[in-house]
């Protein structure tokens, strides 16, 4: 099994403890996987605002590149992942955007097929993977944690045809098979504001202020993202969220780390020491190996 | 108590703003709207809009073009996708947000120095210069545009994440910048010919 | 208007005389098609002898200007150009009959639907017409003489489906004198209607009106009730259908049963075990049971899947004791299967509600305290599960309800159309659980609708009441709580849209009203009786406006719900409807089929056999004498797949004899 890995931006930036950890996990579970060569931003949701084609064109080159690899490409970021889908989606749908997109590549010097599928990590471990193999190769389960899995809005709309957009439960079962406990989060699909903190900041402050005291009153100990957005957000600010109501000083990770952590993955090569809201307290508390 | 006088006339609507969202991508459907309101029930920003998603499919269809343009709520969407998936009638609501967002930028329908079109001007001159985003040089830029009291505001963070080693400096870049120039170029000339 | 004598020819047979009219149907026609033009070129066509243009041909008028000249030219074969035959072709084949001519030397042409409605170019569109005019001239040249066949109509009725249609439908027939089969799968008669608590606009108790009846049905000397059975095929044509029906085992002997109930109290189970089905679930039945205690006929049943005795053979058999007297139990019973055979059938097969399980965002089947429509109809009822008093899942008494119209109607996720009879029902249930629990009401739509008549008087009663109206469609039914006072309550979030802004409501009760839809094996049951119905499953009449109970097969009719959604009022006429369409072909005696069979050109037919397995009606046999293949006249319906299958071509179908075919065709393609 192999694929062309895509990062984008933010995994090279703040969502650094996303890439360390899937590289991680994948190693553990004998996926490999090769850089997407060159690649360049998606152009995430900002783009799109600002001058829709060039953001397909753009973002296309990505696919086109992949498709010159013959691989298929995993995306981790959620913008990522849903920009990518979504280039193909409306280049099938809308003849010209099509006629558009792959005049622009031709003139990069690529003929593009469309024969690249975009996957989402959480995809492939699902259903490429599946627990079962997880489960018999876990060497240190989480025994004892409590996590919420939080989605968030882009990788389960539109376009997650792997999971339930009103009730996934990839994560969910992939956390279990790691040996965590998974609670019942009844806000596991609900925005975190995306980038509206930065514009916006009472908004953003009010959309991850439910997010994080439901996630308390759920019994969490910790929440597992899948999105670097999300795992800044609700792990940066939450000094201005407790200090309005109650102090909350809540671990937020990706899935990938806690599986990395479970499947045996060195405990300081997956992350860990990038956190705002540092987990050791937490593992510490339950016993967990945190060395 | 200050009156206000709020009717509408037909000069008031702008004919060519109602067909162009009825034609543009995502807004195909737009005329079924049947204005139930799910879109707005499912909507986690839409208590802050000053009109909801349900209002602005309406207001665009029929022409209102200023109302539609200039109101916050185009701004406040997060695109997470909520309202599109519950629609009956399958329109594209988060589509036509966009399209909607980056006419407003195109129009200049914003105060000066908000975040977000200053946001979208800076994250596509640093793609199209480099091909990737530096988180880091992003902020900042933004930052120094619009707000530079709040640039210090966020002092603090900045701290936290400068000792948590999330802030990178070092420009990120693609090796082939010349092809997304060229991606950009050919896009340029290829809406001219087909008068998109 | 141009006439021509044609010059007589040799053909095989009587030299035709040709008479074409060209329609202008009003507008329909005329406005793109140059009816002039054509009328003149067919003039010139090879043996017409009159070509004439006319405003409407179907008018009185128009059909007495054919019989003139029928008169007057001698005219043997007659062409009308303009609209479909489904509308008109009996008109003018009895203009034929009328003046003595076989009406089947008559052709008709569509230079309507196929021709002026749908083609913008004038000159192309008339270039259409004349070349369909000229295909239709020369195959009627050869057109021979035929007689439709003349069956006659068996008197019995059969009514599939016991639910207030069929019930009405069967009581209309039996009273005319006529032998009714009423079949119905569940093991009492009452369909939905005997669920509901009351019905609107009138609030009358639906037991109360519909019991009565059931118990006529259920005493009526020409009525053979037979629930718990199944159709299982359906042979034969109109007046002559031959149907297997098979009744599944009660395992009680019917005529001994007086209902009694003692078995039931004797089982050994002391309380209900499975969910009881009437009750939707709410409550528990035992295996042995009576579906409901005004259940026609009063018989009890006895489910093998949930019985001790059918699965490990180790019961007590305390009902059996219990019944020692009559006997009525029979352990043993097998299915029986009836045939019967009945002139006409009736269909009243009804509908199923939505599943809201399709709409996960409503929290049916998470949340314990959210209820379909239907399940209130049964909580609120004083024959239900908690004899009408309104206590919910969890035990406790709600003091605020939230009704959701829409659910799964009008919504390109689940179901597009409209069910017609959910704000009503909404109103009607917001009013009951008013009157029962004295809660504070919600009722959430997109547009309320209230046609029918003394409908919005309901409503207005509603809004004196002050049930709160709430237009928005709802997004979410969650269980977290934003504020303190939505603690450990539903809450409802929806946009207001008359207020323009969202509101988050706290209920304690959510009450789904589901839409209606087909059953499940709506295309099977449409395969069986070979009736169409649409992709959605609803049965298709033979035309929306002007025969809504019947289908396009002869005989066969159709009646409430399962033709689509609708109130009691509408099911009740469109039974009457259809056992008036039933009663009038059964008072006629008789009816004319098409004579479009099949026939073997014995001398030219080798035996083959390729064709027996091919009819679907199993309308062809083998002369085990003259080892030829036989067409039963009777039975064949004229699809024609046996003379396109003949290898040796020796099967001809009467109208679509092999050179009638070829000739409209090379009309088609070759110009004059």
């Amino acid at each position: 099994m192999k694929f062309a890995y895509y990062p984008g931006c933010s995994l090279r930036g703040t969502g650094r403890a996303y890439e360390d950890s899937l590289l991680a996990v994948f190693r553990a579970l004998d996926i490999e996987l090769e850089e997407l060569e060159d690649w360049n931003c998606c152009g995430a949701t900002t783009y799109l605002s600002f001058d829709e084609l060039t953001s397909y064109a753009l973002s296309a080159r990505n696919l086109a590149i992949a498709e010159r690899m013959q691989l298929d490409i995993v995306a981790p970021c959620a913008a990522c992942y849903l920009v990518l889908n979504k280039t193909q989606h409306y280049m099938h749908d809308y003849p010209h955007i099509d006629q558009l997109v792959r005049g622009a590549l031709k003139s990069i010097g690529f003929d593009y097929k469309d024969r690249v599928k975009v996957r989402h990590p959480l995809d492939i471990l699902w259903h490429d993977i599946g627990v079962e193999t997880i489960r018999s190769k876990v060497k240190a389960p989480l025994k004892g944690l409590k996590v919420a899995p939080y989605y968030g809005c882009q990788i389960v709309r539109p376009y997650a045809t792997f999971d339930d957009q009103y009730a996934p439960v990839s994560m969910d079962r992939l956390l279990e098979a790691a040996g965590a406990e998974v609670v019942s989060y009844p806000l596991k699909t609900r925005c975190c504001g995306g980038s509206q903190k930065g514009s916006l900041p009472e908004i953003g402050l009010d959309l991850l202020s439910y997010l994080l005291i439901e996630a308390k009153k759920c019994g969490a100990d910790v929440i597992a993202t899948a999105c670097p957005l999300c795992q800044f957000n609700l792990e940066v600010f939450q000094s201005e969220v407790g200090s309005r109501q109650r102090p909350i000083s809540m671990p937020i990770v990706y899935f990938t780390q806690l599986l990395a952590l479970a499947l045996g993955a060195p405990f300081s090569d997956i992350g860990f020491k990038y956190s705002v809201v540092p987990i050791q307290p937490v593992l510490r508390q339950k016993e967990i190996a945190c060395a | 108590m200050e009156l206000k006088r709020t009717v509408k006339f037909e000069a008031d609507r702008d004919p060519e703003f109602a067909y162009w969202i009825s034609h543009t991508v995502g807004g195909e459907r737009i005329r079924h709207c049947l204005q139930c309101g799910m879109c707005s029930g499912a909507c986690p920003l839409s208590l802050y809009m000053d009109y909801t998603p349900r209002r602005l499919m309406h207001l665009s269809r029929e022409g209102f073009k200023e109302e539609v343009l200039s109101s916050f709520s185009i701004w406040l969407c997060t695109c997470c996708y909520a309202c599109m998936v519950e629609c009956p009638k399958d329109i594209n609501i988060t589509h036509l947000m966009y399209a909607l967002k980056e006419r407003a930028i195109r129009e200049k329908f914003y105060p000066k120095r908000f975040p977000i079109p200053v946001m979208a001007r800076e994250f596509a001159h640093m793609l199209l210069r480099s091909g990737r985003i530096t988180e880091s040089w992003l902020v900042l830029r933004i930052f120094l545009h619009c707000s530079l009291l709040r640039l210090f505001g966020m002092s603090k963070l900045g701290i936290k994440l400068l000792r948590s080693k999330r802030l990178r400096f070092a420009h990120e870049h693609i090796e082939r910048r010349e092809e997304i120039k060229k991606l950009a170029e050919s896009v340029r000339t290829a809406k001219e010919r087909m008068a998109l | 208007m141009p006439e021509q004598v044609t010059t007589s020819e040799n053909s095989v047979r009587d030299p035709a005389r040709i008479g074409v009219y060209v329609c202008h149907c009003g507008n329909n026609i005329a406005a793109t098609i140059a009816v002039d033009e054509v009328a003149q070129y067919a003039a010139g066509l090879n043996k017409v002898v009159v070509s004439r243009e006319y405003k409407y041909m179907c008018s009185e008028p128009g059909q007495a200007m054919i019989e003139q000249d029928i008169r007057d030219h001698g005219l043997n074969r007659i062409v009308v150009a303009s609209c479909s035959p489904l509308l008109h072709e009996r008109t003018f084949r009895e203009v034929l009959s009328r003046s003595n001519l076989n009406s089947f030397y008559f052709q008709m042409v569509n230079i309507r639907e196929h021709a002026s409605w749908i083609h913008d170019n004038r000159a192309a569109a008339t270039e259409k017409a004349k070349d369909l005019v000229r295909a239709a001239v020369r195959r009627v040249a050869l057109h021979r003489p035929l007689e439709p066949r003349r069956v006659p109509i068996d008197p019995a009725v059969l009514i599939v489906g016991g639910g207030i249609a069929g019930i009405h439908a069967a009581l209309t027939i039996a009273n005319a004198g006529k032998q009714v089969y009423l079949v119905e799968r569940e093991p009492t008669i009452g369909g939905h209607m005997a669920k509901f608590d009351k019905t609107f606009p009138t609030l009358d108790c639906a037991a109360c009106i519909l019991t009565p009846k059931m118990t006529s049905v259920g005493a009526h000397p020409n009525i053979k009730l037979w629930t718990y059975s199944e159709v299982m095929k359906v042979d034969g044509y109109v007046g002559n259908y031959k149907v297997t029906i098979r009744r599944n085992p009660r395992y009680i002997i019917e005529d001994l049963c007086i209902g009694c109930q003692e078995c039931i109290t004797a089982c050994v189970y002391k309380a209900g075990k499975v969910d009881d089905e009437f009750n939707l679930g709410l409550s528990k039945r035992k295996p042995i049971y009576l579906a409901f205690p005004q259940a026609v006929p009063q018989k009890v049943v006895i489910d093998p899947e949930n019985c001790i005795e059918f699965k490990s053979h180790r019961c007590k058999k305390t009902c059996v004791e219990a019944c020692a007297e009559r006997g009525a139990i029979d352990l043993n019973q097998k299915e029986e299967i009836k045939e019967i055979t009945v002139g006409t059938v009736i269909l009243s097969t009804g509908f199923k509600t939505f599943d809201p399980r399709r709409r996960p965002n409503y929290g049916y089947g998470r949340f314990q305290n959210v209820y379909t429509s239907l399940e209130v109809e049964r909580l609120i009822n004083a024959s239900g599960p908690t004899g009408g008093d309104v206590i919910l899942r969890d035990g406790t008494r709600p003091q605020s309800i939230g009704i959701i119209h829409c659910v799964g109607s009008r919504d390109h996720n689940t179901n597009r159309w409209c069910s017609k009879v959910c704000c009503m029902y909404s109103l009607k249930l917001a009013h009951l659980l008013k009157e029962h629990t004295g809660a504070e009401i919600y009722n959430f739509y997109i547009d309320m609708r209230t046609p029918g008549k003394n409908y919005e008087d309901f409503y207005d009663r509603m809004l004196d009441e002050g049930v709160h109206f709430v237009r928005g469609r709802v997004a979410e039914v969650s269980d977290w709580a934003a504020h303190p006072s939505e603690k450990g309550k539903l809450i409802i979030r929806a946009e207001d849209t008359l207020a323009a802004f969202v509101r988050r409501i706290p209920v304690d009760m959510v009450v789904l009203s589901v839409g209606m839809e087909p059953k499940e094996d709506a295309h099977d049951v449409r395969r069986m009786f070979n009736v169409s119905c649409s992709s959605d499953g609803w049965l298709t009449e033979r035309h929306p406006k002007l025969a809504p109970v019947n289908t396009l097969t002869d005989g066969i009719f159709i009646c409430g719900a399962c033709q689509g959604p609708k109130d009691i009022p509408e099911t009740v006429a469109q039974a009457g409807a259809a056992a008036a369409e039933a009663l009038s072909l059964i008072s006629a005696g008789c009816i004319d089929l098409e004579p479009y069979t099949a026939k073997v050109m014995e001398e030219v037919c080798c035996g083959c056999k390729t064709c027996i397995p091919m009819c679907p009606y199993d309308a062809i046999s083998v002369d085990e004498a003259k080892q030829k293949a036989c067409v039963n006249e009777v039975l064949c319906k004229g699809c024609g797949t046996c003379a396109a299958a003949c290898p040796s071509g020796s099967i001809e179908q009467n109208f679509f004899e092999d050179e009638e075919i070829f000739e409209e065709i090379a009309g088609v393609l070759t110009h004059a």
